[in-house]
């Protein structure tokens, strides 16, 4: 093979080598790109980090029902559940919810609640301004806890949602946590 | 006179000769073929009755897995890397591949990927379990310890592929014989270009997503883990993004050796050639925006959902022109019907098959009912076998003679034809009935309501099987004792290697570029 | 001869494409219309597509057949010369595309309607575990697991598609499904409801479904359908409906239940039980609930479900023994039997792990130890 085609093929293979280095970044670039586009559309029912309440005018007309639902995954023996089943809130207005946490096991757990809200639509109106699943909950042993969660929902959801469910899952991830702070030593 | 090569073991360890590796990719893969298609028969020897006979459940989970991802990249991919070494540089009058010792390593990674792969059956815990699509988290924290060796041995045949695809895009674009524009190049060359740029594009998102499962393993991130903020849904896309593309891998080249092979026995030329190079590109290119019709049951947003339907209802569009474009090359032409038109006929029709059930199976709210569920295997093994499978095997028939000089005994050839026509029918087309009336996949038991159709699916299963073995004995024999074949020896091809090389081609080819006009 | 056999294949094939297009309702071969609107939509959906697919393989494969008898070479010497066509072409992109069209109107129309779950009249939460569903009903203090009927064989009727508790749903009622799972990812799918969704830990999916009052008394079956492990084809789906009528008899008789139980347990955990008994209800419950993993020899097939004959848990301190059958191990197969099986049995079951298999520890772990671990003690 002459000279030039041997440079025309280094150009070439570069050239696509750039295009390989990039598709494996894009691979992990889907994360935050998955993120943005479900944070803009707000359409798969994950609701963002923690907002700032602005006092709106409440929309006393309109009454959304908004339920909580609880969930243990495995290997979490803590209880877990919501004071209220279910409220009736008007939009724009803040409101908060009790939860309680109780770990009946001998040893200190740390647990990480996630929120999920159903339908998918709904979870870019929902506003928490406080809650436990911002961060982990730490119990000691036979600990129990009251943790509260301020939400307000957004005057503009759309007419046609009349019900929101909001619920927690929540994960034991003590050793998670442990192992981190192994690896950070 | 270009015929000296080197002999001995060594001879294929550093071969460089595009047509030694080319060889050695369609060996490995018929062998891949062998060992994923006995782990097919042990899945239905267990499936053909109700009740448990043969294996643990979870066995049968390891022997779904390895049996899909051994047959798609043991089997079908390198299967397509062989007929491309073998026949892109003969066909654009190139000496060899650009890149040749690359070539080498490309094929060599392979027995190594597939030896970690396959020894993982015998590692505590087992082979891997959770389905060639591993979804997390099963696959990422209820994974076996063999689930490490799983993320390697994708690594390494994924880079294996992604040099394929590299080493072929070079050729294709810097090495074709003055005069051969791109527009006079075989189709199947086009069609092997577009699966490179598919694969170079796909390839490293697949690394992508094993290396984040390595990582949610073993270094204490959380892509996939909802207690880390992550999602498994998030795994889905990403791993769908590779896999769709992927299917079209296995399959593009297919389409590329028919439209080669049915011009030749239609002795006619293909009809609507740039048509079918742009109908190529255009499924390639929709290939990217469909992904998620495997997930329609996964809670996606009805936007979502409705936009995926669309798109994949599309495709079907550039697919029906190509298929349409087949029958009308066979139209008015003057036909014969030795083994690689049989078998590429049989693709047009079972392929077109396949596809319909991919028009049912893209109508979203009628796919919450055959989503997982067998009609689905119905679907997706009526596009593999009796597509990318006849499509290599009529290519074998088709090119046997060019690549070893001798010819294969026709009436076995036919032989060989109606027992895989037969078995193939009677092993996929029950389980489009079984996935209707409520069977889902990957279960190693089922209610007797069930039955009827899994026992014929077994039964074809095991007639499919005993006669690939047939096809070995017919290509051992056709090595050893078969005719001298012709240097043209059909009489309706055109293209370089028939119409300037003669048969076998010497080791040697185009040391000196043809002119093309 | 070739040509006539290739007929003959081409014919048959043909026909065994129409003949399943031409299948009835009630077939055997055909997917089922379902109970509900929405099943009996898709169903018509699908009958729709697959006759135009028939249409299409009897105009394509038709072509193709004539050219297999007439354009063969014995009967057609000279080929033709023609390799282009705009005007044709264009037809047949343009056709395709109508068609597609034609099917895509019912098909969005359909989809918006099974994914509007709003406005329900009750909602479920449903679920999914390795292996079992679990079912919560949100306006009423019910729930339970729902656990395969293992004592069907192949020969039986319902054999994988029967379990200890179906759920309970009332006809005539907008019935809202919150779908989660506690570990990987499950589906839920009842074919003849067409509801399908997938499970998935940490999220919640919803779905629904109305059932007409006629099917009042019904039972409907599905299965899991994505892939969760071992036992991913024994974790069926039953649903029963029953009259609104029936359906609030059957709530109040559930209330009955758990007081009654309840009380059961606590005079159960009140008394104190001797080895032989704790032995013998041991074995019953280590039989139905965990010798499916850890086999019914104690060997367990590790690593993923390790032994418990000379295992460390069985043989070490008690409480973490405990622990670990009332609370499971996260990431691992290890579900929370705490919730699921009643103080005696899990003391019993727990006693029967510590001593069988000549572990011989000679513990007794009795109900009210279960009871005082539960509570923190």
């Amino acid at each position: 093979m002459n000279e030039q085609m041997q440079q025309q093929n280094k150009k070439l293979i570069l050239r696509l080598m750039a295009i390989i280095g990039g598709m494996f970044l894009f691979a992990f670039a889907l994360i935050p790109l998955y993120n943005v586009f479900c944070d803009i559309t707000g359409i798969n029912g994950k609701t963002r980090g923690q907002a700032l309440y602005q006092n709106v005018e409440i929309d006393k007309k309109r009454v959304v029902t908004i339920e909580f639902l609880t969930n243990i995954n495995r290997g979490m023996p803590w209880a877990f559940g919501s004071k209220v089943k279910s409220m009736e809130v008007h939009p724009g207005e803040l409101n908060e919810v009790i939860f309680y946490a109780k770990n009946p096991s001998k040893s200190e757990i740390i647990g990480q609640s996630v929120p999920s809200v159903s339908p998918g639509e709904a979870a870019l109106y929902l506003n928490k301004t406080e809650c436990f699943c911002f961060d982990q909950q730490k119990l000691m042993a036979g600990e129990e806890v009251e943790m509260p969660m301020k939400f307000y929902i957004d005057t503009d959801l759309p007419e046609d949602i009349t019900r929101l469910t909001l619920s927690y899952q929540l994960f034991n991830v003590t050793d998670a946590v442990n192992a981190a702070k192994g690896a950070t030593k | 006179m270009g015929d000296h090569h080197p002999t001995g073991f060594t001879r294929w360890l550093y071969t460089t000769n595009h047509k030694d590796i080319g060889s050695m990719y369609l060996w490995f893969s018929f062998v891949m073929f062998l060992i994923g298609g006995a782990m097919a028969m042990v899945i239905r020897a267990e499936l053909y009755q109700p009740g448990l006979q043969f294996v643990e459940p979870n066995f049968f989970n390891q022997m779904t897995t390895m049996h899909g991802l051994i047959m798609v990249f043991g089997a079908v991919m390198p299967s397509m890397v062989g007929l491309a070494n073998w026949l892109i540089p003969m066909m654009i009058g190139a000496p060899d591949m650009a890149l040749p010792r690359m070539n080498n390593w490309s094929f060599w990674i392979l027995p190594f990927a597939f030896f970690l792969l396959l020894s993982s059956l015998f590692m505590e815990g087992g082979a891997p379990n959770f389905g060639w699509t591993f979804y997390a988290p099963l696959s990422t924290t209820f994974g076996p310890p063999s689930t490490d060796f799983f993320i390697l041995g994708v690594h390494m045949m994924g880079i294996s592929s992604i040099m394929g695809a590299i080493n072929v895009i070079v050729t294709v674009f810097n090495m074709r014989a003055p005069g051969m524009t791109l527009m006079k190049m075989p189709l199947f060359v086009w069609t092997w270009l577009i699966t490179a740029f598919l694969l170079i594009m796909v390839m490293p998102v697949l690394a992508g997503t094993v290396t984040m499962m390595l990582t949610d393993r073993h270094f204490g991130t959380a892509f996939f883990d909802a207690a880390g903020g992550g999602d498994p849904v998030m795994f889905q896309h990403i791993f769908w993004f590779f896999g769709h593309p992927e299917v079209y891998i296995m399959i593009l080249p297919a389409f590329g050796v028919v439209s080669e092979i049915i011009p030749t026995f239609s002795r006619k030329k293909l009809f609507g050639y740039s048509s079918m190079v742009y109908a190529t590109a255009s499924i390639a290119l929709l290939s990217f925006i469909v992904w998620a019709h495997h997930m329609f049951a996964v809670g996606m947003p009805v936007a979502g959902e409705l936009f995926f339907m669309i798109a994949t209802m599309l495709i079907a569009v550039p697919t029906g022109v190509k298929v349409f474009n087949w029958v009308a090359t066979m139209w008015q032409g003057s036909l014969t019907f030795e083994t690689p038109m049989l078998f590429s006929i049989a693709f047009v029709i079972l392929f077109t098959i396949g596809g319909f059930s991919g028009v049912m199976l893209a109508m979203a709210p009628v796919d919450f009912q055959y989503h997982d569920t067998y009609f689905v295997v119905a679907h997706f093994h009526y596009v593999l076998f009796p597509g990318a499978i006849f499509g290599t095997t009529a290519a074998v028939y088709y090119w046997l003679p060019k690549w070893a000089g001798k010819m294969y005994n026709e009436t076995a050839g036919k032989i060989h034809f109606w027992l895989s026509m037969i078995f193939v029918n009677l092993t996929f087309f029950p389980m489009h009935f079984s996935g209707l009336a409520g069977m889902p996949r990957r279960i190693p038991d089922y209610n007797m309501m069930f039955a009827d159709f899994n026992m014929w699916a077994s039964i074809g299963a095991f007639g499919l099987g005993l006669t690939q073995i047939y096809f070995l004995v017919i290509v051992l024999l056709t090595l050893k004792n078969g005719k001298k074949a012709e240097d043209k020896q059909w009489e309706g091809a055109s293209g370089l290697e028939w119409d300037a090389l003669p048969s076998p081609a010497p080791y040697h080819t185009f040391s000196t570029p043809p002119k093309v006009d | 001869m070739a040509i006539r056999r290739k007929l003959i294949a081409g014919i048959a094939s043909l026909l065994t494409f129409v003949f399943n297009g031409v299948v009835q309702a009630a077939s055997d071969l055909n997917m089922r219309p379902g109970v509900t609107e929405t099943s009996n939509e898709a169903f018509n959906l699908h009958m729709m597509v697959v006759w135009v697919m028939v249409a299409i393989s009897v105009v394509v494969f038709g072509a193709m057949i004539y050219s297999f008898i007439f354009h063969r070479k014995s009967k057609h010497p000279t080929p033709a010369k023609f390799s282009h066509s705009t005007l044709v072409e264009m037809i047949w992109t343009i056709i395709p595309i109508l068609i597609l069209i034609y099917l895509t109107i019912p098909a969005v129309k359909l989809l918006i309607k099974m994914e509007d779950a709003s406005n329900p009249e009750m909602s479920i939460q449903v679920t999914g575990s390795q292996w079992k569903w679990h079912y919560k009903y949100l306006e009423h203090d019910v729930d339970f697991f729902s656990n395969l009927d293992r004592s069907l064989t192949e020969k039986d009727e319902n054999y994988l598609l029967e379990v200890d508790n179906a759920l309970i749903i009332p006809a005539d009622t907008k019935v809202r499904f919150l779908v989660t799972a506690s570990d990987v990812i499950h589906s839920w799918w009842v074919p003849d409801l067409a509801v399908k969704k997938d499970a998935i830990p940490g999220f919640i999916n919803e779905t629904w479904t109305s059932i007409p009052a006629e099917h009042a008394g019904k039972t409907f079956r599905g299965q899991c359908t994505e892939l969760c492990g071992k036992d991913h084809g024994f974790m069926p789906v039953v649903v029963k409906v029953l009259s609104k009528a029936d359906f609030k008899a059957w709530l109040a008789q559930k209330d009955e239940e758990r007081i009654a139980a309840e009380k059961a347990a606590a005079e159960a955990a009140a008394q104190s039980w001797d080895m032989e008994k704790l032995m013998t209800l041991g074995k019953e419950v280590y039989d139905a609930k965990c010798g499916m993993c850890h086999q019914a020899n104690g060997l367990g097939l590790p690593p993923a479900f390790p032994a418990l004959k000379d295992s460390p848990i069985a043989l070490g301190p008690v409480e973490a023994h405990i622990d670990i059958v009332v609370n499971g191990k996260s990431g691992t197969g290890m579900a929370a039997y705490g919730p699921q099986l009643t103080d005696a049995e899990l003391a019993a079951v727990i006693t029967y792990e510590r001593n069988a298999w000549e572990n011989n520890t000679g513990d007794k772990v009795q109900p009210a130890d279960i009871q005082a671990f539960k509570a923190g003690n």
